[in-house]
């Protein structure tokens, strides 16, 4: 085979990557062919790899071989973590793509340098920029949903100007090699603002806020790799990053509308601080608690509950008691249904993983919209360690900070029931009037072991004629 | 401006368009794996790590290649590992009981 021929089944194998790359998308639309889907990801990504491997110009194996043994060695590992964690997974694999498309950048100016044209200047500078902040800026998100870092948002004072006035020095810097490729030293220098920027874009954004930041981030990892592919004029690497970017778009802004923010409001308006005059609402407010029993006689006498779950059960490890609550009311003849808030987990789809690992069937994982128009016909609604995403002032209260929020609106079912350690206000320190409806019970304990204690009265109880006896 | 920025800005708006329709139609079931899914495809940066660190043009480039290569490899092992794990735990309702 001489070279040209060569060069041209190796093209070939990318464009079959590029096709099954979104045909992997495509599949990924119903849950039953999702994972043909990510059988075509993967033949079109072996594909692409073992034809880059024929490539005739590679002088030397070693510095592949092994490098491809290191990732699988730290990839695997990676994709076995638990489904709590998949977050913070998440958020490192966004810095390693990020850094390989950046460092390939990298390598790509000290090859090419100081002969670089001055549109391909611009090419790798975009690249390097935007690969280098997500670098750091997954990193920092990583370290947060870790919790290496602390969740609250870090803020001082002129905070934004400082952040602006670094990636104005970014952009300058780019400018300035764009016009003097030959200006080397000023390259490295332009890495590390870039690395800083990254730190300081994350760092005053509270855990809350995760879902969009992971899926801005996310978005900034496909742009790179998009960009690489011009610096590189490699059109699977444009494909396979414009498809990762887009993907990462849509999400952050479907996160923004579930939370009735803006990106601007998101990235520089650090959310989470107490808003001024919520302490001021001080006033004598009664709530009914209740106990497992209670809770439990309740739920055996419903014909129809919505368990809504927050983030707090993950945290709880609350899942598999749910799951238990879930098989015991339904062998009753309950129906229950799980209400998922678009926000509900640390980042976009993370509750649905979550309730699916405890072996939840996905048809009882409802969306927001439709389980708002289901509520008021649900005899109880049962939310276990959601706050804000259930909290009504979001639609009553304009002085609120969540007002315009869309939530899932547990008020209108005929009893609401809230598992929840005390009074204290959620993550984001906003008060909720939920707590004291006279419809509402609250259920003060530990999540999962509250849970637990309703399964055993509900086992406890008889058992319904129809049904056969408990487990 | 070079043609081949041309040809490449073609391919990358219309991969752009491909991409926000089909993650359109993706259930917000799914969107954890989607995430991973397209972290897994973007990985493909592996090959042009491979060349970099292949062609042996300079040593820099050979180191920042293998580092590069181990990154984006270990993105690729892992993130199909990860997608493939979350999606077999998605079971329908009718489906056989464990």
């Amino acid at each position: 085979m001489t070279a040209a021929t060569t060069a041209q089944l190796i093209d070939f194998a990318y464009i079959t990557a590029a096709v099954l790359f979104i045909l992997a998308l495509k599949w990924l639309s119903s849950p039953a062919a999702a994972r043909h889907g990510v059988l075509a990801g993967e033949i079109g990504a072996a594909l692409a790899v073992v034809a880059t491997l024929f490539n005739p110009a590679l002088t030397e194996y070693r510095w592949i071989v092994i490098p491809l043994i290191v990732g699988a060695a730290i990839g695997v590992p990676l994709g076995l973590v638990k489904m709590t964690a998949v977050p913070q997974r998440t958020a490192l694999s966004h810095a390693f793509g990020a850094l390989s498309a950046s460092v390939i950048g990298i390598a790509e100016y000290y090859v090419r340098a100081p002969h670089v044209t001055k549109f391909g200047m611009v090419e790798i500078a975009m690249e390097v920029v935007i690969g280098a902040l997500t670098f750091t800026g997954s990193l920092i998100a990583a370290g947060k949903l870790q919790g290496i870092l602390p969740q609250r948002p870090i803020t001082y004072r002129g905070q934004n100007y400082v952040s602006l006035a670094v990636l104005g020095a970014a952009v300058i810097l780019a400018l300035v090699l764009t016009l003097h490729p030959e200006f080397m030293r000023l390259f490295p220098v332009m890495i590390g603002v870039a690395l800083l920027f990254g730190v300081l874009l994350v760092t005053p954004i509270g855990g809350a806020d995760m879902p969009t930041v992971i899926s801005l981030l996310n978005s900034y990892a496909g742009l790179s790799a998009a960009l690489l592919g011009f610096v590189l004029d490699s059109k699977v690497l444009v494909v396979a990053g414009a498809l990762d970017g887009s993907s990462g778009f849509i999400l952050s802004v479907i996160m923004c509308k579930a939370m009735n923010r803006s990106f601007r409001n998101v990235m520089f308006g650090a959310f989470g601080q107490l808003p001024a005059g919520a302490q001021a609402v001080e006033q004598e407010r009664t709530v009914r608690s209740a106990n497992a029993e209670d809770a439990a006689g309740i739920l055996a006498a419903a014909s129809k509950v919505a368990i809504i779950p927050g983030y707090g059960m993950a945290v709880a490890q609350a899942q598999h008691k749910v799951r238990d609550l879930y098989d015991v009311l339904t062998k009753r003849g309950v129906d229950v249904r799980f209400g998922i808030h678009p926000v509900a987990g640390r980042m976009p789809g993370h509750m649905n993983v979550l309730l699916a690992e405890a072996d939840i069937p996905y048809d009882r994982l409802i969306e927001m919209d439709d389980m708002n128009s289901d509520l008021a016909q649900t005899d109880v609604a049962l939310v276990i360690g959601a706050n804000d995403v259930t909290n009504p002032a979001a639609r009553t209260e304009s002085s609120s900070p969540i007002y315009g929020m869309p939530i899932i609106d547990v008020a209108k079912a005929q009893t609401v029931m809230v598992i929840k350690r005390s009074l204290s206000p959620g993550f984001a320190g906003i008060d909720n009037p939920l707590y004291y409806m006279d419809k509402t019970l609250m259920l003060f304990g530990d999540a999962k072991a509250f849970v637990g204690d309703v399964v055993r009265e509900l086992s406890a109880m008889q058992a319904p004629a129809a049904a056969a006896g408990g487990r | 401006m070079p043609p081949d920025f041309l040809s490449n800005l073609f391919v990358f708006i219309l991969a752009g368009f491909v991409g926000f329709e089909v993650i359109k139609r993706v259930s917000p079931l799914l969107h954890t794996p989607l995430m991973s899914l397209t972290n897994a495809l973007d990985a493909i940066v592996v090959v042009a790590a491979i060349t970099i660190a292949g062609l042996q043009e300079t040593h820099l480039a050979v180191v920042l290649g293998a580092i590069a290569v181990a990154a984006s490899f270990s993105n690729m092992v892992g993130g199909f590992l990860i997608t493939d794990r979350m999606l077999r735990m998605f079971k329908s309702g009718r489906a056989k009981k464990s």
